[in-house]
């Protein structure tokens, strides 16, 4: 009974967006109160059906209800509660479902946060929300019910996929989602200001926020992947090229690009129409992603098992929604003004080049994702673009973005002076150089890439420094605090994103450069020495898990003969997938180096394992980095312009925010 | 407008990919060399760049033709099997595709060892052409006059080995 009711709400979820995708809109076209009105009222409701939805396939799961399809096929009876919990969104049905819930919390965020908007606008941003509700949920109700019933019950069922069984997969799936899902807000404002035909600073300033909180989410949920990566494939690396990362890898590219031109949109009105675009084309980007994975159209380590009709699907929703969206743009953009000028040595200048890059390494990557499917297409073969494309095109292209990350802060808007920047600049540039050379040398080995790499990553941070230096400065040391408090705080959080970017391509560039790794062949008691440190393997024993066997593994490490710790690395075999042997390394982190162990295979009868020991500078750095691009993220959303009711403009006040407004 | 139109049709031809790309299925790929005799190639040992290896070494007794790269996800994931087939004495030559030397040597030392009797380092890629390679890993069976037989493209995994590589093998030793 319940499933059944849970797929009637799925269905009801299915009509209220379709209401809710039609009534605000015409509403708003034709001055109709009441119509637009209903808006947030009908954005709850299907929150609050599809949340119960999701609830009852949750029950599913928990209580072992295996006459439901879905949870036959990735629950288990030995399946320990809290990745019960998460195998909801393990397979394409349910990860659909979290999906549209994860959309449907978007558009009721939407409609609380929303009340200092112009309510025709307010009503545009959800009905287009709507539209993309009634894509996604017509995508579960038409072609993937998770509710769907087993004529046969099984007495237990197939076990969640033991990759997934891990803490860091119970987190990354609704992370990555909340940020890819999130760009349907930012797609929704741009569309409200198309059909509104107001596409002016108050636009971007409202669109800021939601985008940026959506980058937030996007990027953790990256590094999550990338994290879970590191830690259960078991050679140590932690980014692949593969097209399922690079699905969500694009969309942040744009969606780095589009926050950075929002920026020059609020602030100066410029770059309208490219704003917009690039709106447009972030979201596009998210339902292409979508479609690589769950159309089985590229094979990767990702993709859910594939039906065709769901192909066709997404294919004939992207080609709607995206079509419609082009078509008003080509329709509207022309009408666009241009907004404020600027001379070729301004921040204007440094962000357009930052879009540029952006978009050519997005397009990079794309090509790269879709060749082979291209060459296929055209009937020319078979083939796959390995890592080394990507990183022969991408590290180039990052390298001068990373520059502007210098320069961009320290230039003015509109029309700056190429010699008062580079007064600026050169205190910068020579510690940069300075710690160019020295850090290096300090790791042991000084290469051209390591070198470059911190070049510039100190250089973010000494921009930092020269920028915050003249803004507190004070003759007192209260007055030094209170301007202090005074800062204004989306400038602070982009230089702390900025400077999270920085510990991160450290982390990459250190980790990458300076590893050391060392596959042994190891018999209890044997030891192996690496980076200072010695490994003594104590052997591997059989230890039983809820649902896996595993080696455990026993490896004491120790530093000038005293020890340091034991890492336990792992091979577990799960009783329902006996052909997929996991790997679970085990890591010693510690701010300046990781110690990472994998057990390999077993060689002979004598008790010896294939042992690999990674010693990876850095990598902490990597993680951290991310985690402080996050808290930029929030502080500048945080910023208390963005909650400001738009009354303010009509009391006549102009401030830097508001230089242009239609 | 004309120059707003522009994104329409990238993003047309686009869907037009897309929607070819569909009826296409990733994981099925015929051989144009199925029956016919291997290409015939010259290349460096990747152990030992004085020696080289050639066709010829793939005549004379049934032989599996392995391609691979270090930068390879899926090789890894077959690598263990080809070790086990090396111990079921089966005769593996290998083709180490657009790699690094010392990457591809890293990767077998990693992985648990050196299946292969002898590997063919093809550092440009072009004998992969030769044997239209279109994505590593692919595993060629070989008879003993050297023509292929089977072709696998992709990881190989228990079951493609128990019932199609082994029995074949099985069945190609007994010819003369």
């Amino acid at each position: 009974m319940l499933p059944e009711i849970g797929q009637f709400l799925m269905v009801m979820g299915f009509c209220l967006a379709v209401v809710q995708s039609t009534l605000p809109l015409v509403g708003a076209q034709r001055g109709q109160l009441s119509w637009m009105r209903m808006a947030p009222n009908l954005a709850w409701a299907q929150f609050f059906v599809l949340a119960v939805a999701y609830g009852l396939l949750t029950y599913a799961f928990i209580s072992h209800d295996f006459s439901v399809a879905y949870a036959a096929s990735n629950s288990s009876v030995n399946l320990p509660i809290e990745y019960r919990i998460s195998a909801v969104w393990g397979g394409h049905e349910g990860s659909l479902l979290l999906w549209i819930l994860i959309l449907a919390g978007w558009g009721v965020a939407v409609a609380s946060f929303s009340n200092n908007l112009p309510i025709a606008m307010s009503s545009r941003v959800l009905a287009v929300m709507g539209m993309v509700s009634v894509g996604f949920i017509g995508f579960m109700v038409f072609t993937s019910n998770p509710f769907d019933r087993l004529m046969m019950v099984p007495v237990d069922g197939n076990d969640l996929n033991p990759m997934l069984q891990d803490p860091g997969m119970i987190f990354h799936p609704p992370l990555l989602y909340m940020g890819y899902v999130g760009f349907a807000v930012a797609f929704a404002f741009a569309m409200a200001a198309l059909i509104g035909g107001r596409l002016d600073a108050s636009w971007a300033r409202w669109s800021r926020p939601w985008t940026t909180i959506a980058w937030v989410f996007l990027t953790l949920g990256i590094a999550l992947g990338s994290w879970w990566a590191y830690a259960e494939l078991g050679w140590g690396g932690w980014w692949f090229w593969d097209p399922v990362e690079n699905a969500s890898f694009m969309p942040w590219l744009l969606a780095t690009a589009l926050i950075h031109s929002l920026a020059v949109t609020e602030k100066r009105g410029a770059f309208r129409s490219w704003t917009v675009m690039l709106a447009i084309l972030t979201f596009a980007l998210t339902i292409v992603g979508a479609f690589l994975v769950r159309s089985g159209v590229i094979t990767s380590v990702h993709a859910f098992a594939t039906d065709p009709t769901r192909g066709v699907y997404i294919l004939v929703f992207l080609a709607v929604v995206i079509g419609f969206s082009l078509i008003l743009y080509a329709w509207r953009a022309p009408k666009v003004g241009m907004g404020g000028g600027f001379t070729t040595w301004s921040r204007e200048s440094v962000l357009l080049a930052n879009n540029v890059l952006l978009v050519v390494a997005c397009a990079a990557v794309f090509i790269g994702t879709m060749y082979p499917l291209i060459i296929d297409a055209l009937g020319m073969g078979k083939m796959s673009v390995g890592p080394p494309y990507f990183n022969a095109v991408f590290v180039p292209l990052m390298i001068p973005l990373l520059i502007m990350m210098i320069i961009g802060p320290l230039v003015g808007w509109k029309n700056a002076t190429f010699k008062a920047s580079m007064v600026r600049l050169y205190p910068v540039i020579a510690v940069g150089l300075l710690a160019a050379i020295v850090w290096p040398l300090a790791m042991g080995e000084w290469g051209i890439i390591v070198a470059i790499i911190v070049f510039v990553a100190t250089g973010i941070v000494g921009t930092f420094v020269v920028d915050v230096i003249p803004r507190i400065k004070a003759p007192t040391l209260t007055g030094k605090l209170a301007r202090i408090k005074n800062l204004n705080i989306s400038w602070l959080g982009m230089h702390v994103a900025h400077m999270g970017m920085a510990i991160t391509i450290i982390g990459m560039a250190m980790a990458t450069g300076y590893q050391d790794e060392k596959d042994v062949r190891l018999a209890p008691g044997e030891v192996v020495e690496m980076a200072g440190y010695s490994f003594t393997f104590e052997g591997v024993k059989s230890v039983r898990g809820a649902n896996y066997a595993s080696q455990y593994g026993t490896v004491h490490i120790s530093e000038n003969g005293k020890l340091l710790t034991t890492l336990n690395p792992e091979k577990r075999t799960y009783d329902k997938h006996m052909g997929m042997p996991m790997t679970q390394a085990s890591i010693d982190r510690s701010l300046f180096r990781d110690v990472y162990i994998s057990l390999g295979d077993p060689v002979g009868t004598t008790g010896a394992w294939i042992v690999r020991v990674y010693y990876k500078p850095y990598m902490t750095w990597l993680w951290t980095g991310v985690i402080i691009m996050a808290v930029g993220g929030f502080l500048a959303v945080s910023d208390r312009r963005y909650r400001m009711k738009i009354k303010r403009r009509l009391t006549g006040r102009r401030d830097e925010n508001q230089v242009v407004v239609d | 407008m004309n120059r707003h139109m522009i994104p329409l049709g990238v993003f047309a031809a686009l869907l037009l990919l897309f929607w070819v790309g569909l009826g296409l299925n990733p994981n099925i790929i015929p051989s144009p060399l199925i029956g016919k005799e291997a290409p015939k190639f010259e290349l460096p040992e990747l152990h030992n760049q004085q020696e080289t290896v050639s066709n010829e070494m793939l005549k004379g007794q049934v032989t599996v033709f392995n391609v691979f790269a270090s930068w390879c996800i899926s090789c890894r994931a077959e690598h263990h099997h080809l070790l086990d087939l090396q111990r079921k004495g089966v005769y593996l030559i290998g083709l180490n595709y657009k790699d690094e030397r010392r990457h591809a040597l890293g990767y077998l030392s990693q992985l648990g060892g050196d299946p292969y009797a002898k590997i063919a380092f093809d550092y440009k890629g072009d004998i992969g052409i030769e044997w239209g390679v279109y994505g590593t890993p692919e595993t060629f069976v070989i008879d003993k006059k050297g023509i292929v037989r089977h072709k696998h493209t992709g990881p190989l995994y228990r079951e493609v080995i128990e019932n199609e590589l082994l029995p074949l093998i099985r069945k190609l030793e007994q010819e003369v």
